[in-house]
Protein backbone atom coordinates (compact mmCIF):
# COMPACT_ATOMS: atom_id res chain seq x y z
CA UNK A 1 0.00 0.00 0.00
CA UNK A 2 0.85 3.28 -0.98
CA UNK A 3 1.08 6.35 1.65
CA UNK A 4 -1.61 8.93 0.77
CA UNK A 5 -0.56 11.35 3.39
CA UNK A 6 3.22 11.43 4.56
CA UNK A 7 4.19 13.99 7.57
CA UNK A 8 7.81 13.90 8.31
CA UNK A 9 9.37 15.72 11.43
CA UNK A 10 6.19 18.29 11.65
CA UNK A 11 7.44 21.20 14.09
CA UNK A 12 4.61 23.80 14.41
CA UNK A 13 4.64 26.86 16.68
CA UNK A 14 2.13 29.11 18.16
CA UNK A 15 4.14 32.29 18.17
CA UNK A 16 6.94 31.74 20.43
CA UNK A 17 5.34 28.13 21.78
CA UNK A 18 6.46 24.81 19.82
CA UNK A 19 3.49 22.80 19.17
CA UNK A 20 4.86 19.71 17.68
CA UNK A 21 8.40 18.64 18.27
CA UNK A 22 9.47 16.67 15.43
CA UNK A 23 6.10 14.64 14.56
CA UNK A 24 6.34 11.62 11.86
CA UNK A 25 3.67 9.48 10.55
CA UNK A 26 2.17 8.54 7.53
CA UNK A 27 -1.47 7.26 6.38
CA UNK A 28 -2.65 4.59 3.90
CA UNK A 29 -5.41 4.91 1.13
CA UNK A 30 -8.44 3.68 2.35
CA UNK A 31 -7.54 3.45 5.90
CA UNK A 32 -9.23 4.74 8.85
CA UNK A 33 -6.36 6.18 11.85
CA UNK A 34 -7.15 8.30 14.95
CA UNK A 35 -4.80 10.23 16.75
CA UNK A 36 -4.55 9.74 20.41
CA UNK A 37 -3.32 12.07 23.01
CA UNK A 38 -4.00 14.18 26.09
CA UNK A 39 -4.69 17.51 26.55
CA UNK A 40 -2.60 19.71 24.87
CA UNK A 41 -0.49 16.95 23.69
CA UNK A 42 -1.20 18.27 19.87
CA UNK A 43 -3.48 16.45 18.01
CA UNK A 44 -5.85 19.62 16.62
CA UNK A 45 -2.18 21.60 16.17
CA UNK A 46 -1.64 18.21 13.71
CA UNK A 47 -4.74 18.56 11.97
CA UNK A 48 -4.61 21.97 11.55
CA UNK A 49 -0.64 22.50 9.95
CA UNK A 50 -1.83 19.34 7.46
CA UNK A 51 -4.16 22.21 6.39
CA UNK A 52 -1.48 24.95 6.86
CA UNK A 53 -3.70 26.90 9.81
CA UNK A 54 -0.28 26.75 12.11
CA UNK A 55 2.83 27.79 11.58
CA UNK A 56 5.17 24.70 10.43
CA UNK A 57 8.06 23.67 9.42
CA UNK A 58 8.86 20.08 8.29
CA UNK A 59 7.62 17.77 5.27
CA UNK A 60 3.91 16.71 4.70
CA UNK A 61 2.86 15.27 1.34
CA UNK A 62 0.22 14.24 -0.42
CA UNK A 63 -0.09 12.18 -3.09
CA UNK A 64 3.64 12.81 -3.13
CA UNK A 65 3.21 16.63 -3.38
CA UNK A 66 3.98 18.54 -1.01
CA UNK A 67 1.69 20.56 1.04
CA UNK A 68 3.79 23.01 2.45
CA UNK A 69 3.51 27.18 1.92
CA UNK A 70 0.11 26.04 -0.07
CA UNK A 71 -2.51 28.25 1.32
CA UNK A 72 -5.52 26.76 3.37
CA UNK A 73 -8.20 26.99 0.75
CA UNK A 74 -6.03 25.39 -1.94
CA UNK A 75 -5.12 22.27 0.30
CA UNK A 76 -8.72 22.07 0.93
CA UNK A 77 -9.56 22.26 -2.95
CA UNK A 78 -7.07 18.95 -3.38
CA UNK A 79 -9.57 16.82 -2.02
CA UNK A 80 -8.83 17.14 2.03
CA UNK A 81 -11.91 17.84 3.97
CA UNK A 82 -10.99 19.67 7.72
CA UNK A 83 -14.28 19.28 10.07
CA UNK A 84 -12.42 21.69 12.74
CA UNK A 85 -12.99 22.08 16.65
CA UNK A 86 -16.18 23.46 17.15
CA UNK A 87 -17.52 21.99 13.67
CA UNK A 88 -17.18 25.50 11.79
CA UNK A 89 -21.03 25.25 11.19
CA UNK A 90 -21.94 28.90 9.14
CA UNK A 91 -24.42 29.07 12.11
CA UNK A 92 -26.13 32.21 10.35
CA UNK A 93 -26.81 30.10 6.91
CA UNK A 94 -29.06 27.71 6.61
CA UNK A 95 -28.71 23.77 6.60
CA UNK A 96 -29.00 23.46 2.88
CA UNK A 97 -26.55 26.58 2.13
CA UNK A 98 -24.05 24.82 4.90
CA UNK A 99 -24.32 21.55 2.60
CA UNK A 100 -23.96 24.28 -0.94
CA UNK A 101 -20.75 25.26 0.56
CA UNK A 102 -18.85 22.09 1.69
CA UNK A 103 -19.18 21.85 -2.79
CA UNK A 104 -18.63 25.50 -3.33
CA UNK A 105 -14.94 24.20 -5.21
CA UNK A 106 -17.00 22.18 -7.22
CA UNK A 107 -17.83 23.01 -10.72
CA UNK A 108 -20.84 19.77 -11.49
CA UNK A 109 -24.41 21.14 -10.80
CA UNK A 110 -25.56 18.16 -11.05
CA UNK A 111 -23.24 16.15 -9.23
CA UNK A 112 -24.20 18.31 -6.36
CA UNK A 113 -27.74 18.18 -6.18
CA UNK A 114 -27.34 14.62 -6.23
CA UNK A 115 -24.85 14.60 -3.38
CA UNK A 116 -26.92 16.77 -1.00
CA UNK A 117 -29.29 13.99 -1.63
CA UNK A 118 -26.84 11.60 -0.34
CA UNK A 119 -26.30 13.76 2.34
CA UNK A 120 -30.08 13.78 3.75
CA UNK A 121 -29.97 9.74 3.13
CA UNK A 122 -27.30 9.68 5.62
CA UNK A 123 -28.66 12.11 7.94
CA UNK A 124 -32.39 11.76 7.36
CA UNK A 125 -32.99 15.26 10.14
CA UNK A 126 -30.64 17.36 7.62
CA UNK A 127 -33.81 16.81 5.14
CA UNK A 128 -36.02 17.62 7.87
CA UNK A 129 -34.55 20.77 8.46
CA UNK A 130 -33.24 21.96 5.55
CA UNK A 131 -34.59 25.66 5.54
CA UNK A 132 -33.32 25.70 9.36
CA UNK A 133 -30.56 28.46 9.98
CA UNK A 134 -27.67 25.63 10.89
CA UNK A 135 -27.17 27.46 14.04
CA UNK A 136 -30.55 26.27 15.75
CA UNK A 137 -29.83 22.52 15.38
CA UNK A 138 -28.87 20.42 18.42
CA UNK A 139 -25.17 19.70 19.00
CA UNK A 140 -25.46 16.18 17.04
CA UNK A 141 -26.92 17.37 14.32
CA UNK A 142 -24.66 20.22 13.47
CA UNK A 143 -21.91 17.50 14.10
CA UNK A 144 -24.00 15.42 11.14
CA UNK A 145 -24.00 18.63 9.10
CA UNK A 146 -20.68 19.26 9.66
CA UNK A 147 -19.64 15.52 8.39
CA UNK A 148 -22.31 16.28 5.68
CA UNK A 149 -20.67 19.72 4.54
CA UNK A 150 -16.95 17.85 4.60
CA UNK A 151 -18.57 14.67 2.65
CA UNK A 152 -19.78 18.08 -0.16
CA UNK A 153 -16.45 18.33 -1.23
CA UNK A 154 -16.26 14.70 -2.37
CA UNK A 155 -12.77 14.23 -0.28
CA UNK A 156 -10.51 12.02 -0.47
CA UNK A 157 -9.27 12.41 2.67
CA UNK A 158 -11.29 13.80 6.17
CA UNK A 159 -9.91 15.28 8.74
CA UNK A 160 -12.10 15.24 11.56
CA UNK A 161 -11.24 17.03 15.09
CA UNK A 162 -12.81 15.57 18.16
CA UNK A 163 -16.24 14.82 16.39
CA UNK A 164 -17.73 13.43 19.55
CA UNK A 165 -17.29 16.50 21.60
CA UNK A 166 -20.60 17.22 23.70
CA UNK A 167 -22.27 15.01 22.19
CA UNK A 168 -25.17 11.82 24.05
CA UNK A 169 -23.43 8.95 23.80
CA UNK A 170 -26.22 7.22 21.98
CA UNK A 171 -25.44 9.51 19.19
CA UNK A 172 -21.78 9.42 19.04
CA UNK A 173 -22.63 5.87 18.01
CA UNK A 174 -24.33 6.86 15.35
CA UNK A 175 -22.38 9.13 14.18
CA UNK A 176 -18.83 6.58 14.78
CA UNK A 177 -21.01 3.80 12.22
CA UNK A 178 -21.73 6.21 9.93
CA UNK A 179 -18.33 7.66 9.63
CA UNK A 180 -17.62 3.60 9.12
CA UNK A 181 -19.81 3.68 5.78
CA UNK A 182 -18.73 6.23 4.65
CA UNK A 183 -14.40 4.90 4.97
CA UNK A 184 -15.93 1.85 3.24
CA UNK A 185 -18.32 2.62 0.95
CA UNK A 186 -17.17 5.97 -0.22
CA UNK A 187 -13.35 4.80 -0.32
CA UNK A 188 -12.80 8.30 1.99
CA UNK A 189 -9.39 7.86 3.89
CA UNK A 190 -10.26 9.34 7.48
CA UNK A 191 -8.20 10.79 10.13
CA UNK A 192 -9.51 11.26 13.52
CA UNK A 193 -8.77 12.74 16.85
CA UNK A 194 -10.73 11.76 19.56
CA UNK A 195 -10.79 12.21 23.68
CA UNK A 196 -13.30 9.37 23.55
CA UNK A 197 -10.07 6.53 22.85
CA UNK A 198 -12.10 3.21 23.00
CA UNK A 199 -14.62 4.14 20.69
CA UNK A 200 -11.61 5.37 18.35
CA UNK A 201 -10.05 2.20 18.29
CA UNK A 202 -13.07 0.00 18.19
CA UNK A 203 -13.82 2.33 14.75
CA UNK A 204 -10.09 2.59 13.25
CA UNK A 205 -8.30 0.15 11.82
CA UNK A 206 -4.74 2.37 12.58
CA UNK A 207 -3.81 4.03 15.65
CA UNK A 208 -1.01 6.63 16.97
CA UNK A 209 -0.28 8.23 20.26
CA UNK A 210 1.08 11.60 20.55
CA UNK A 211 2.39 12.87 23.58
CA UNK A 212 4.05 16.26 24.12
CA UNK A 213 4.23 16.83 20.45
CA UNK A 214 5.54 13.61 19.28
CA UNK A 215 4.37 10.30 18.24
CA UNK A 216 5.29 7.73 20.95
CA UNK A 217 3.62 4.40 19.65
CA UNK A 218 2.30 3.53 16.11
CA UNK A 219 -0.23 0.42 14.89
CA UNK A 220 -3.40 -1.36 14.44
CA UNK A 221 -6.02 -0.53 16.71
CA UNK A 222 -6.62 -3.69 18.35
CA UNK A 223 -2.78 -4.22 19.05
CA UNK A 224 -2.70 -0.53 20.55
CA UNK A 225 -5.87 -1.31 22.52
CA UNK A 226 -4.55 -4.69 23.78
CA UNK A 227 -1.05 -2.54 24.79
CA UNK A 228 -0.78 -2.32 28.80
CA UNK A 229 0.48 1.62 28.87
CA UNK A 230 -2.20 3.08 26.25
CA UNK A 231 -5.24 0.52 28.40
CA UNK A 232 -3.89 2.53 31.45
CA UNK A 233 -3.49 6.05 30.05
CA UNK A 234 -6.03 6.42 27.71
CA UNK A 235 -8.98 3.79 28.72
CA UNK A 236 -8.58 3.53 31.80
CA UNK A 237 -9.05 -0.04 32.78
CA UNK B 1 -51.12 67.09 4.75
CA UNK B 2 -49.47 67.86 0.86
CA UNK B 3 -46.15 69.63 2.52
CA UNK B 4 -46.07 66.10 4.89
CA UNK B 5 -46.36 63.76 1.91
CA UNK B 6 -44.00 66.00 0.04
CA UNK B 7 -41.39 65.51 2.81
CA UNK B 8 -41.48 62.02 3.45
CA UNK B 9 -41.09 61.47 -0.68
CA UNK B 10 -37.97 63.80 -0.43
CA UNK B 11 -36.95 61.85 2.19
CA UNK B 12 -37.57 58.72 0.64
CA UNK B 13 -35.41 59.91 -2.52
CA UNK B 14 -32.63 61.62 -0.45
CA UNK B 15 -33.13 58.15 1.84
CA UNK B 16 -32.42 55.78 -1.00
CA UNK B 17 -28.90 57.49 -1.39
CA UNK B 18 -28.16 57.48 2.10
CA UNK B 19 -28.96 53.59 1.96
CA UNK B 20 -26.85 53.08 -0.93
CA UNK B 21 -23.70 54.60 1.34
CA UNK B 22 -25.04 52.55 4.14
CA UNK B 23 -24.90 49.50 2.13
CA UNK B 24 -21.39 50.72 1.04
CA UNK B 25 -19.98 51.13 4.34
CA UNK B 26 -21.50 48.05 6.41
CA UNK B 27 -20.22 45.32 3.13
CA UNK B 28 -16.92 46.75 3.93
CA UNK B 29 -17.56 46.35 8.02
CA UNK B 30 -18.74 43.02 7.36
CA UNK B 31 -15.46 41.78 5.44
CA UNK B 32 -12.84 43.37 7.22
CA UNK B 33 -14.50 44.80 10.48
CA UNK B 34 -13.97 48.02 9.95
CA UNK B 35 -15.38 51.84 9.01
CA UNK B 36 -14.89 53.08 5.65
CA UNK B 37 -14.15 56.43 6.12
CA UNK B 38 -13.31 57.35 2.96
CA UNK B 39 -16.02 55.30 1.51
CA UNK B 40 -17.53 58.98 0.03
CA UNK B 41 -14.58 60.02 -1.06
CA UNK B 42 -14.50 57.27 -3.23
CA UNK B 43 -17.73 57.89 -4.57
CA UNK B 44 -16.99 61.48 -5.12
CA UNK B 45 -14.14 60.40 -6.87
CA UNK B 46 -15.85 58.08 -8.97
CA UNK B 47 -18.32 60.76 -9.86
CA UNK B 48 -15.86 63.03 -11.45
CA UNK B 49 -14.44 60.42 -13.19
CA UNK B 50 -17.82 59.82 -14.96
CA UNK B 51 -18.50 63.90 -15.47
CA UNK B 52 -15.23 63.86 -17.13
CA UNK B 53 -16.04 61.76 -19.42
CA UNK B 54 -19.51 63.31 -20.09
CA UNK B 55 -16.84 66.23 -20.56
CA UNK B 56 -15.09 64.18 -23.34
CA UNK B 57 -18.65 63.81 -24.81
CA UNK B 58 -19.16 60.33 -23.70
CA UNK B 59 -23.47 60.06 -23.24
CA UNK B 60 -24.58 59.92 -19.84
CA UNK B 61 -25.63 55.89 -19.47
CA UNK B 62 -22.62 55.02 -21.38
CA UNK B 63 -20.53 57.25 -18.58
CA UNK B 64 -22.36 55.55 -16.01
CA UNK B 65 -22.04 52.19 -16.54
CA UNK B 66 -17.53 52.50 -17.41
CA UNK B 67 -17.76 54.57 -14.01
CA UNK B 68 -19.56 51.60 -12.41
CA UNK B 69 -16.19 49.34 -13.85
CA UNK B 70 -13.90 51.92 -13.03
CA UNK B 71 -15.25 52.09 -9.26
CA UNK B 72 -15.54 48.10 -8.77
CA UNK B 73 -11.65 47.91 -10.04
CA UNK B 74 -10.61 50.89 -8.06
CA UNK B 75 -12.05 49.58 -5.08
CA UNK B 76 -10.40 46.03 -5.68
CA UNK B 77 -7.03 47.85 -5.78
CA UNK B 78 -7.53 50.50 -2.89
CA UNK B 79 -7.77 46.95 -0.95
CA UNK B 80 -5.15 44.86 -2.45
CA UNK B 81 -2.44 48.04 -2.37
CA UNK B 82 -3.65 49.37 1.08
CA UNK B 83 -6.08 47.09 3.34
CA UNK B 84 -4.75 44.20 2.62
CA UNK B 85 -1.17 44.85 4.45
CA UNK B 86 -2.95 46.01 7.17
CA UNK B 87 -5.14 42.92 7.50
CA UNK B 88 -3.62 42.18 10.85
CA UNK B 89 -2.80 45.42 11.98
CA UNK B 90 -4.27 47.25 14.98
CA UNK B 91 -7.66 49.00 15.03
CA UNK B 92 -5.92 52.73 15.09
CA UNK B 93 -3.84 51.60 11.83
CA UNK B 94 -6.50 50.83 10.28
CA UNK B 95 -8.31 54.10 10.93
CA UNK B 96 -5.49 56.07 10.14
CA UNK B 97 -5.39 53.80 6.66
CA UNK B 98 -9.05 54.67 5.92
CA UNK B 99 -7.75 58.60 7.21
CA UNK B 100 -5.35 58.96 4.92
CA UNK B 101 -6.92 57.64 1.80
CA UNK B 102 -9.78 59.90 2.66
CA UNK B 103 -7.61 62.87 2.59
CA UNK B 104 -5.85 61.82 -0.72
CA UNK B 105 -8.68 61.43 -2.55
CA UNK B 106 -10.03 64.77 -1.79
CA UNK B 107 -6.72 66.79 -2.25
CA UNK B 108 -6.58 64.35 -5.98
CA UNK B 109 -10.02 65.47 -6.83
CA UNK B 110 -9.20 69.06 -5.43
CA UNK B 111 -6.08 68.85 -7.61
CA UNK B 112 -7.36 68.01 -10.77
CA UNK B 113 -10.95 69.24 -10.85
CA UNK B 114 -10.59 71.72 -7.94
CA UNK B 115 -12.58 73.38 -5.56
CA UNK B 116 -15.34 75.05 -7.79
CA UNK B 117 -18.74 73.65 -7.32
CA UNK B 118 -20.25 72.14 -10.88
CA UNK B 119 -23.27 71.13 -12.36
CA UNK B 120 -24.17 67.93 -12.80
CA UNK B 121 -26.78 66.48 -15.50
CA UNK B 122 -29.62 64.38 -14.43
CA UNK B 123 -30.68 61.49 -16.89
CA UNK B 124 -34.27 61.69 -15.63
CA UNK B 125 -34.89 65.65 -15.92
CA UNK B 126 -36.00 67.74 -13.25
CA UNK B 127 -39.80 67.69 -14.48
CA UNK B 128 -42.90 67.17 -12.03
CA UNK B 129 -43.36 63.41 -12.33
CA UNK B 130 -46.29 61.84 -13.79
CA UNK B 131 -47.53 64.83 -13.46
CA UNK B 132 -47.28 65.52 -9.75
CA UNK B 133 -45.80 68.08 -7.70
CA UNK B 134 -44.76 66.39 -5.05
CA UNK B 135 -41.84 64.69 -6.45
CA UNK B 136 -39.58 65.29 -9.48
CA UNK B 137 -38.53 62.75 -11.60
CA UNK B 138 -34.95 62.69 -10.83
CA UNK B 139 -36.27 61.99 -7.58
CA UNK B 140 -38.53 59.32 -8.50
CA UNK B 141 -35.26 58.10 -10.31
CA UNK B 142 -33.02 58.10 -7.53
CA UNK B 143 -35.34 55.72 -5.90
CA UNK B 144 -36.12 53.58 -8.71
CA UNK B 145 -31.85 52.73 -9.94
CA UNK B 146 -31.87 52.63 -6.05
CA UNK B 147 -34.28 49.81 -5.97
CA UNK B 148 -33.24 47.96 -9.42
CA UNK B 149 -29.53 47.46 -7.19
CA UNK B 150 -31.05 46.55 -3.73
CA UNK B 151 -32.87 44.09 -6.23
CA UNK B 152 -29.99 42.86 -8.07
CA UNK B 153 -27.32 42.54 -5.27
CA UNK B 154 -30.39 41.03 -3.51
CA UNK B 155 -30.60 37.91 -5.93
CA UNK B 156 -26.87 38.06 -6.45
CA UNK B 157 -26.29 37.46 -2.39
CA UNK B 158 -29.37 35.28 -2.37
CA UNK B 159 -29.30 32.68 -5.37
CA UNK B 160 -25.34 32.76 -6.84
CA UNK B 161 -22.58 30.64 -5.60
CA UNK B 162 -20.92 33.64 -5.62
CA UNK B 163 -22.79 35.07 -3.23
CA UNK B 164 -23.09 32.62 -1.33
CA UNK B 165 -19.64 31.94 -1.08
CA UNK B 166 -19.20 35.61 0.29
CA UNK B 167 -21.73 35.84 2.97
CA UNK B 168 -20.11 32.53 4.02
CA UNK B 169 -16.27 34.41 4.31
CA UNK B 170 -17.98 37.43 5.56
CA UNK B 171 -20.00 35.43 8.52
CA UNK B 172 -17.00 32.70 9.35
CA UNK B 173 -13.42 33.17 7.34
CA UNK B 174 -11.80 30.33 8.96
CA UNK B 175 -14.58 27.74 7.85
CA UNK B 176 -15.31 29.38 4.41
CA UNK B 177 -11.21 28.72 4.01
CA UNK B 178 -12.25 25.17 5.02
CA UNK B 179 -14.22 24.70 2.14
CA UNK B 180 -11.95 26.12 -0.41
CA UNK B 181 -13.01 29.47 -0.11
CA UNK B 182 -10.69 32.51 -1.15
CA UNK B 183 -11.60 34.80 1.36
CA UNK B 184 -9.13 37.07 0.70
CA UNK B 185 -10.29 37.64 -2.47
CA UNK B 186 -14.14 37.71 -1.49
CA UNK B 187 -12.74 40.88 0.97
CA UNK B 188 -11.22 42.64 -2.54
CA UNK B 189 -15.10 41.69 -4.36
CA UNK B 190 -16.53 43.06 -1.29
CA UNK B 191 -14.50 46.20 -1.68
CA UNK B 192 -14.84 46.21 -5.47
CA UNK B 193 -18.67 45.89 -5.15
CA UNK B 194 -18.95 48.93 -2.18
CA UNK B 195 -16.80 51.33 -4.37
CA UNK B 196 -19.76 50.48 -7.43
CA UNK B 197 -22.28 50.87 -5.35
CA UNK B 198 -20.70 54.16 -3.81
CA UNK B 199 -20.43 55.57 -7.26
CA UNK B 200 -24.32 54.99 -7.65
CA UNK B 201 -24.55 56.89 -4.72
CA UNK B 202 -22.29 59.85 -5.73
CA UNK B 203 -23.84 59.94 -9.21
CA UNK B 204 -27.22 60.06 -8.07
CA UNK B 205 -26.84 62.65 -5.92
CA UNK B 206 -24.51 65.04 -7.24
CA UNK B 207 -27.39 67.11 -8.88
CA UNK B 208 -28.69 67.61 -6.04
CA UNK B 209 -25.62 68.41 -3.82
CA UNK B 210 -23.53 70.10 -7.09
CA UNK B 211 -20.15 68.28 -8.02
CA UNK B 212 -17.23 69.53 -5.90
CA UNK B 213 -14.74 67.51 -4.11
CA UNK B 214 -16.50 67.83 -0.57
CA UNK B 215 -20.27 66.99 -1.93
CA UNK B 216 -19.79 63.36 -0.22
CA UNK B 217 -19.14 64.32 3.30
CA UNK B 218 -22.65 65.11 4.94
CA UNK B 219 -23.72 62.26 2.50
CA UNK B 220 -21.72 60.01 4.25
CA UNK B 221 -22.49 60.68 7.78
CA UNK B 222 -26.00 60.28 7.20
CA UNK B 223 -24.98 56.98 5.63
CA UNK B 224 -22.74 55.70 8.64
CA UNK B 225 -25.92 57.26 10.95
CA UNK B 226 -28.18 54.89 8.55
CA UNK B 227 -25.77 51.95 9.04
CA UNK B 228 -25.90 52.44 13.07
CA UNK B 229 -29.81 52.84 13.03
CA UNK B 230 -29.99 49.77 11.12
CA UNK B 231 -27.21 47.53 12.72
CA UNK B 232 -23.72 47.41 11.17
CA UNK B 233 -23.88 43.73 10.81
CA UNK B 234 -27.03 43.82 8.51
CA UNK B 235 -27.05 45.10 4.97
CA UNK B 236 -30.95 45.14 5.37
CA UNK B 237 -30.90 47.29 8.22
CA UNK B 238 -28.23 49.88 6.49
CA UNK B 239 -31.00 49.61 3.46
CA UNK B 240 -33.87 50.41 5.92
CA UNK B 241 -31.85 52.75 7.71
CA UNK B 242 -30.89 54.87 4.78
CA UNK B 243 -34.59 55.45 4.22
CA UNK B 244 -35.35 55.73 7.74
CA UNK B 245 -33.08 58.50 7.82
CA UNK B 246 -33.80 60.34 4.64
CA UNK B 247 -37.67 60.95 6.04
CA UNK B 248 -36.64 61.62 9.38
CA UNK B 249 -33.93 64.49 8.21
CA UNK B 250 -36.86 65.95 5.86
CA UNK B 251 -39.85 65.91 9.10
CA UNK B 252 -37.13 67.42 11.59
CA UNK B 253 -36.20 70.22 9.24
CA UNK B 254 -39.72 70.78 7.84
CA UNK B 255 -41.36 70.63 11.42
CA UNK B 256 -38.80 71.65 14.23
CA UNK B 257 -38.48 75.42 14.17
CA UNK B 258 -35.09 76.38 14.41
CA UNK B 259 -33.72 73.67 12.70
CA UNK B 260 -32.75 74.33 8.95
CA UNK B 261 -29.82 73.17 6.91
CA UNK B 262 -27.09 74.37 10.04
CA UNK B 263 -28.46 71.99 12.06
CA UNK B 264 -28.93 69.01 10.07
CA UNK B 265 -25.87 67.54 10.06
CA UNK B 266 -25.53 67.72 13.83
CA UNK B 267 -28.75 66.05 13.99
CA UNK B 268 -27.54 62.84 12.24
CA UNK B 269 -24.59 62.64 14.53
CA UNK B 270 -26.78 63.08 17.37
CA UNK B 271 -28.93 59.83 16.36
CA UNK B 272 -26.28 58.17 15.79
CA UNK B 273 -25.08 58.50 19.66
CA UNK B 274 -28.71 57.99 20.69
CA UNK B 275 -28.50 54.56 18.62
CA UNK B 276 -25.56 53.65 19.99
CA UNK B 277 -26.97 54.54 23.72
CA UNK B 278 -30.00 52.73 23.80
CA UNK B 279 -29.26 49.81 20.81
CA UNK B 280 -26.35 50.03 20.22
CA UNK B 281 -26.73 47.01 17.47
CA UNK B 282 -28.74 48.27 15.75
CA UNK B 283 -32.71 47.96 15.26
CA UNK B 284 -31.68 44.76 12.60
CA UNK B 285 -28.49 44.01 13.89
CA UNK B 286 -27.04 41.03 15.75
CA UNK B 287 -25.45 41.88 19.32
CA UNK B 288 -21.65 40.99 18.89
CA UNK B 289 -20.96 38.79 21.46
CA UNK B 290 -16.57 37.86 21.97
CA UNK B 291 -15.86 34.80 23.43
CA UNK B 292 -13.29 34.90 26.31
Amino acid sequence: MTAMLNIKDLRSYYGQVQALHGLSFALNEGSLTTLLGANGAGKTTTLRAICNMVRSTGAIEFDGSSLMGRSTESIVRLGIAHVPQGRGTFTSLTVEENLQLGAISRRDRAGIIADIERMYGYFPVLKERYTQQAGTLSGGEQQMLAVARALMLKPRLMLLDEPSFGLAPLIVRDLFKILGRINREEKVTILVVEQNAQLALELADQAHVIETGRIVMSGGAKEIANNEDVRKSYLGY
Amino acid sequence: MELFTNQILAGISTGAIYACMALAVVMIYQAIDHLNFAQGEMAMFSTFISWQMMQWGVPYWLAFVLTLIFSFIAGIAIERVLFKPLAKAPILTNVAGFIALYSIINSCAGLIWDFTIKQYPTPFGSAPFLGSQLISTHQAGMIGITLLMLLGLFFFFQYTRMGLAMRAAAAMPESARLVGINTSWMIALGWGMAAAIGSVAGMMIAPVVFLEPNMMLGVLIYGFAAAVLGGLTSPFGAVVGGFLVGIFENLVGTYIPGVGNELKLPIALALIITVLVIKPAGLFGRPIVKRV
